[in-house]
């Protein structure tokens, strides 16, 4: 057996055995929804691969050059380096469009993956004390990752994402006081400037993918240290996990997953046209196109924009523009509640247990309705960031889609958020009715007349965990 | 019976007579074709705009729009509109090419002026074609010409079935909430290379990245990232995640 003579090959020099013991032992969680983190794990390693390949071929610089190259539209026009490499990535060099398409598509799942199971971690309570540390490692992971999507889809140059690359810099521009000095910082003097390229490609390439790189680490040490929670069961315990250990069930699970998420990412890369550059045509500042939104995960804080009230506050000679307050305030309030979550809830419930047992999403009913309220205010952004499509194929005008929108931002956490806590209470409610005769049934008996009767039969409680 | 009669030969006599005496608006003169324009004009125009072209409440009056004006609306359907005083989408025309002729020579020749039909000639090399593309059209039309809202409901509607002469004409006019963009702004040499261009973006379509997703950008591409992507990946862990 190949894996028995590595280790033992390995224990020869390093003494890992003793650690590999315990490691390959380890048990993991048999519920689907623990494998949500690896999705965004896997897709993330596809990123790795995907953009080790790009930025090897990649020219980050922001010279111009006279385009030539298979795509005769642009033949002659005068465009970036950046552009230019990343035309020639997609249509010149064998196989790049393929990559290319991939690491994008790795990116829009990465995130959704990334999303998906923080929403699971919240509404089953697996936040709490100790993995409360754990959590704000997450939340961290999901930051650093909306900022390498947004920092990697506006590194080719292309006209849509320079248009959202001058809006971020508008964003910093709007920060009061500060703001003109940041933009010359970060972008080197006032936007454009061609030296941003190179910058940009720093921060998305080194940077940033340090920070995940590290910061994955840390929230995958942290959870081998503390170990997963389970849900409630028989047998299981604070104490214990009960699950497939990891060698060999959960390991070829978990290979086929990996497997699964590069042949997925692979095929969306191969048949689904994503951000097709050449159309776009490479940045210039007096050029936008109709429709324009930038990727998902960002197009809440187009919606922010675009719903926003235009109350522009003028101050002792200081104007604090109408956009600083949905494009930077709410996104950092946001995050900010995100981060202290666990904190709020503890001062709340005034909880300070340790918790390794898991809740059903029901048996909280006000973090449910809190969750759901978060997640409707978001979903009510993301889709006034697409209002302008929804307006032409429903044909509304799209001042009444922003007005609504802007009712539904306040009206549908309150609604969805309520709707969401009475339904967890029902539920709540019907479970422990059923709970206060365990082991309780009805049962149809003979009696000695030979007549039928309905009789309640007692049995012994099944063994409870926890 | 013979009151019958009476009654239909009355009839027939007093129709006979309105139809004698009643007066012709206005005679048809000039050339055959500005008759026949003059007899389509007053028949499928004139009830909103008038037998003098002067327009009514919500209708705008024709005096003096030009034949490029004439012949965008009439050639591109959306005139005669179904709907009085709403102007229809882009549809097949109500008027063969000789029709059309007519109506542009009668409304003309009473009321010369306006931009006449644009003479498209093979453009000069060296014109940037889509640079006048993207720096005067795809704001409001979009990068593939496919047309996106423009607000107040208004729609800058998809370019794909325009001709070339449709596009020059609706450039030099500027219909509804388009802008006008006379000689000064993009020359007729520009104006003969963007046309081209145009019906070029819906001829040879170019997706080399596979299928694009109805052409509308990140929206289509979020939607394919969560059901495609992370929907199968969700539906495998629960397959394969959960130990029974």
């Amino acid at each position: 057996m190949i894996v028995r003579r590595l280790v033992l090959w390995l224990d020869d020099r390093l003494a890992i055995a003793p650690f590999m013991r315990h490691a390959l032992r380890k048990a993991f969680p048999d519920h689907w929804s623990f494998m949500l983190g690896e999705i965004a794990a896997y897709c993330y390693m596809v990123l790795l691969a995907t953009g080790i390949f790009l930025g090897l071929a990649f020219d980050p610089s922001g010279t111009t050059k006279v385009y030539h190259g298979p795509y005769t539209p642009l033949d002659g026009q005068v465009v970036s380096s950046a552009y230019a490499s990343a035309l020639a990535i997609s249509l010149e060099m064998r196989g790049g469009l393929l990559i290319r398409q991939m690491h994008h598509w790795a990116a829009n799942v990465f995130v959704a993956a990334i999303a998906v199971h923080a929403m699971r971690v919240f509404f089953t309570g697996a936040f709490r004390k100790p993995r409360d540390v754990n959590w704000m490692v997450g939340v961290t992971i999901l930051l650093l990752a909306l900022a390498a999507g947004f920092s990697g889809y506006s590194l080719p140059d292309d006209m849509l994402s320079g248009t959202g690359l001058r809006i971020a810099v508008s964003l910093i521009l709007s920060i009061p006081f500060v703001g003109s000095w940041l933009e010359a910082i970060i972008v080197g003097g006032q936007w454009p400037q061609p030296q941003f390229s190179g910058r940009l490609f720093f921060i998305h390439v080194f940077l940033l993918q340090g920070l995940i790189v590290g910061a994955i680490t840390a929230h995958v040490s942290i959870l081998w240290h503390q170990k997963h929670t389970q849900f409630r069961g028989p047998g299981r315990t604070a104490k214990n996990v009960v699950g497939s250990p990891l060698w060999p069930q959960y390991a070829f699970k978990s290979i086929a997953l990996m497997l699964a998420v590069a042949a997925v990412i692979a095929a969306l890369g191969a048949y689904f046209e994503i951000n097709p550059i050449w159309q776009y045509g490479d940045y210039q500042p007096a050029i936008v196109a109709s429709p324009a939104q930038p990727d998902w995960y960002v197009g809440w804080l187009d919606g922010a924009l675009r719903l926003g009230p235009a109350l522009a506050i003028h101050l002792w000679g200081h104007t604090i523009p109408a956009i600083f307050w949905p494009g930077l305030v709410l996104p950092l309030a946001y995050f900010g509640v995100m981060y202290a979550w666990p904190f709020i809830e503890r001062r709340v419930t005034k909880d300070e247990r340790r918790h390794e047992l898991l809740d059903h999403p029901y048996e909280v009913p006000v973090r449910v309705g809190f969750g759901v309220a978060a997640l409707s205010f978001l979903a009510v952004l993301e889709l006034g960031g697409s209002d302008d499509v929804l307006a032409r194929f429903a044909r509304i005008p799209v001042e009444s889609l922003v007005s609504t929108y802007r009712a539904a931002v306040f009206l549908a956490p309150l609604a969805l958020g309520w709707l969401a806590y009475r339904l967890a209470r029902e539920m709540k409610a019907r479970r422990s009715e059923g709970e206060e005769l365990p082991g309780t049934v009805t049962a149809v008996v003979r009696n000695e007349q030979g007549g039928y009767e309905a009789v309640e039969v007692v049995t012994p409680p099944a063994a409870e965990g926890a | 019976m013979r009151v019958a009669l009476v009654v239909l030969a009355a009839l027939l006599t007093a129709g006979a007579a309105y139809a004698q005496l009643t007066p012709r608006l206005v005679a048809p003169l000039g050339p055959a074709s500005v008759q026949e324009g003059h007899i389509l004009f007053d028949d499928r125009c004139a009830s909103c705009h008038g037998v003098d072209l002067q327009g009514s409440a919500g209708v705008p009056s024709l005096r003096g729009v030009g034949a490029a004006a004439l012949d965008f609306f009439l050639s591109t359907g959306r005139m005669p509109a179904s709907v009085p005083s709403l102007e229809s989408p882009h549809g097949p025309p109500q008027f063969d090419r000789k029709q059309i002729d007519a109506i542009i020579a009668y409304v003309t020749s009473r009321y010369p002026g306006g931009p006449p039909i644009p003479r498209l000639a093979p453009p000069p090399p060296g014109v940037d074609a889509r640079q006048v593309f993207e720096l005067n059209c795809e704001a409001c039309h979009g990068v593939y010409g496919q047309g996106a809202v423009v607000g107040y409901g208004w729609v800058a509607p998809p370019l794909n079935a325009a001709t070339q002469t449709e596009i020059a004409e609706a450039v030099r006019i500027g219909p509804g909430m388009m802008p006008r963009f006379g000689p000064d702004e993009i020359p007729d040499a520009k104006l003969d290379a963007l046309v081209r261009y145009v019906v070029g973006l819906h001829t040879n379509t170019y997706d080399p990245g596979g299928w694009e997703i109805g052409r509308i950008g990140p929206v289509a591409e979020g939607f394919v990232a969560w059901l495609v992507g992370l929907g199968t990946l969700v539906g495998l862990i629960r397959y394969i995640g959960t130990n029974e």
